[in-house]
């Protein structure tokens, strides 16, 4: 009875966040996987032609589609160990200081409360051929051909790539410096006075026992990192701006790509379906990555 | 590897006033080379800020660390050779208890093999050479405390330092354990300091014992010379289970009077004075000079402890201990006889010993 009552309790604390996650999560989810099997989808009158797999043969026969996955892989394994390493350096310097390190911790946690496409315009002004800043300190510092079309009109891939590629490193930095911050000040001191005391040297510290401690923070935020960067959206759009810019320099993620059917010319002629097959495609990818993380984690994460 | 702290003196400011604390005040010691010295005190007295000071984590304010004859006030802990065990261990969780052992020699850069062999001999001697492929997780108190040891030992540190060493054991671990470091540090032959707020802990396995009080140094000695010789209140009350009984006295025309009673004879001037009898120092005895009102007995079987009230005593009620075949009565007045060398008598105001 006592139990029966309880387990109305239960559900009834889970119920308002159950039916939001239902509404928004679950539904979507299914709802999309289902019409990226619908071929030539009408996305206004939800009318169909067959079942099957058009769609997905549809976009891997697509060039953007390709571009796009490039672009995604390309952020995915290049921003992603790279702001984990400099978040875990800047922590473990940020750990180590002792004065002013409320401010230089406000500092780099800065960009986690700043508008996402705010700051990308901060961005393209920083990077703007003519004037931008980035160019001006490239100059004074003596380099030939200083000019540098990074994000204009025109620009070559790889230059406008490497910019994404600093913008969601820097942005990704915050986040992932106050949980290693957070999990180094847990760590008890004396495992450090006891390694002082048998001399270890501080690269040795720092592989042997702050990485190992660290090793549950290391792996949640490798986690969510990767499935952040495989999602990256804001950044692409909040740098180049125009659908057409961003195709002409080909800097598209998979996101992207996605949204950019769920709109224009073709809604009637079933572009919504491939955007819907694009996104599935992306969601296995992505749960294909978590698993090899979580199984991996499990055997190398202590504790 | 004899110890020499010349007026060590640690100074901490308190972060938000002017004020500061002085935590270890003008450290006098000698510590003798491959002896077991305690160093004892209540809680907050600058025992481990001393020990501390000595491993080099902390610097002191003034005063000089002496290693023999070097002086190693300004050397950096990795440089002191000293081992180093602390109250919670702070062993590498994510190791097992052989790469624990081994982690201070890979600094040393010992050939592996060799290692090996030092870290299987510590391991044995403390016992847990059956356990190195554990993870200190797996291990009880006692068993995460000896690989803390061996971990220490290992390096074969001139100095052995132990930061309340039997504080997270339970009261049957504790007595092993006791047992056990001084079995390993009789083996060894290293000099060992061990810091503790438990007297009886101290007194039982010290060579020496110093008892500190608020940063300074009591006395220090023999555990059984201070037990039966303290130079102040603080070091009797102090030491002894059950503790000393205190009362408020009087000394008049060369007589030590508790109360009405003339208890001892004393040459000394009539002054008031505090008088502490340890509970052994007392007889049984009809034509006794001290009149205790018993309220209990407990006889224990080994021995009897009586629970007895004066008007004269300070603090709760008085125990007095007396052999097993001694005849007590369950309750009312005894006639009692204080033993000369069990009663140490006290200046009312400096709290110095007078006799």
């Amino acid at each position: 009875m006592v139990e029966s009552k309880n387990n109305l309790k239960a559900w009834l604390y889970l119920g308002p966040a159950l039916i939001l996650l239902t509404i928004f999560i679950v539904y979507p989810l299914f709802n999309t996987i289902i019409v990226s099997f619908k071929e030539g989808y009408n996305y206004f009158n939800e009318d169909y032609s067959q079942f099957g797999l058009g769609n997905f043969a549809k976009i891997l026969s697509h060039d953007t589609f390709w571009v796009a996955m490039r672009n995604t892989f390309f952020i995915v394994f290049v921003s992603v160990p790279t702001s984990l390493t400099l978040a875990l350096l800047i922590a473990v310097g940020l750990n180590s200081i002792k004065p002013l390190q409320k401010l230089f911790q406000t500092i780099f946690f800065l960009p986690y409360v700043t508008n996402t496409i705010a700051i990308g315009m901060v961005f393209a002004v920083m990077f703007n051929q003519s004037s931008g800043l980035v160019n001006s300190v490239l100059g004074s510092l003596g380099v030939r051909d200083y000019l540098i079309n990074w994000v204009g009109f025109g620009a070559s891939w790889g230059r406008a790539m490497t910019v994404l590629l600093i913008y969601t490193v820097w942005g990704a930095l915050p986040f992932k410096i106050l949980i290693f911050l957070s999990g180094l000040q847990s760590i008890d001191k004396q495992y450090y006075q006891a390694a002082q005391i048998d001399a270890t040297p501080r690269a040795r510290v720092f592989w042997r026992i702050t990485v190992p401690l660290l090793s549950p923070m290391i792996a949640y935020v490798l986690i969510t990192s990767l499935i952040g960067a495989f999602k990256e959206y804001t950044a692409v759009v909040a740098l180049f701006g125009l659908d057409t810019e961003i195709r002409q320099k080909g800097v598209g993620t998979v996101v992207w790509y996605v949204y950019f059917y769920l709109k224009g010319p073709l809604l009637a002629n079933g572009s919504v379906g491939w955007a819907a097959a694009a996104a599935f495609v992306l969601f296995l990818i992505i749960l294909v990555f978590t698993f090899i993380n979580l199984y991996v984690s499990k055997k190398r994460v202590h504790y | 590897m004899e110890i020499t702290l010349k007026k060590l003196t640690k100074i901490f400011q308190e972060k938000d006033k002017d004020s500061e604390v002085r935590a270890v005040d003008n450290l006098d010691i000698i510590i003798p080379s491959g002896k077991l010295i305690g160093l004892l005190g209540p809680s907050g007295c600058g025992k481990s800020t001393t020990l501390y000071m000595i491993a080099g984590l902390l610097r002191p304010t003034e005063g000089e660390i002496h290693f023999g004859e070097e002086d190693v006030t300004g050397t950096p802990p990795e440089k002191r050779g000293i081992g180093l065990v602390f109250q919670n261990y702070a062993l590498y969780p994510h190791m097992t208890v052989k790469q624990n052992i081994l982690f201070p020699l890979e600094n040393l850069k010992v050939p592996k093999d060799k290692a090996l062999e030092k870290a299987q001999y510590y391991a044995d001697l403390v016992g847990i050479g059956e356990l190195m492929g554990r993870k200190p997780k797996q291990l009880s108190g006692g068993q995460q405390q000896r690989v803390a040891i061996a971990r220490a030992l290992v390096k074969e540190p001139r100095v052995l330092l132990l930061d309340e060493p039997l504080s997270n054991l339970d009261a049957r671990l504790r007595l092993q354990t006791r047992e056990e470091i001084r079995r390993i540090q009789k083996e060894t032959g290293i000099t060992t300091i061990f810091v503790t707020h438990d007297q009886e802990e101290a007194m039982s396995i010290s060579d020496e014992i110093v008892v500190m009080k608020d940063g300074l140094m009591q006395q220090t000695g023999v555990p059984q010379k201070v037990y039966d010789d303290p130079k102040n209140l603080f070091v009797a009350k102090f030491l002894g289970t059950p503790p000393i009984n205190i009362f408020k006295a009087n000394i008049e025309n060369n007589q030590l009077v508790i109360g009405e009673e003339k208890v001892l004879k004393i040459e000394a001037k009539d002054q008031e004075v505090i008088v502490g009898i340890r509970p052994e120092g007392f007889n049984v005895d009809p034509k006794g000079a001290l009149t205790l009102e018993v309220e209990a007995v407990e006889r224990l079987g080994r021995d009897i402890s009586i629970i007895a009230r004066h008007p004269k005593f300070e603090g709760h009620s008085i125990r007095v201990i007396v052999d097993a075949d001694t005849v007590v009565p369950d309750s009312g007045p005894v006639k009692m006889n204080v033993r000369a060398n069990k009663c140490f008598i006290f200046d009312k105001e400096t709290k110095e010993r007078i006799r």
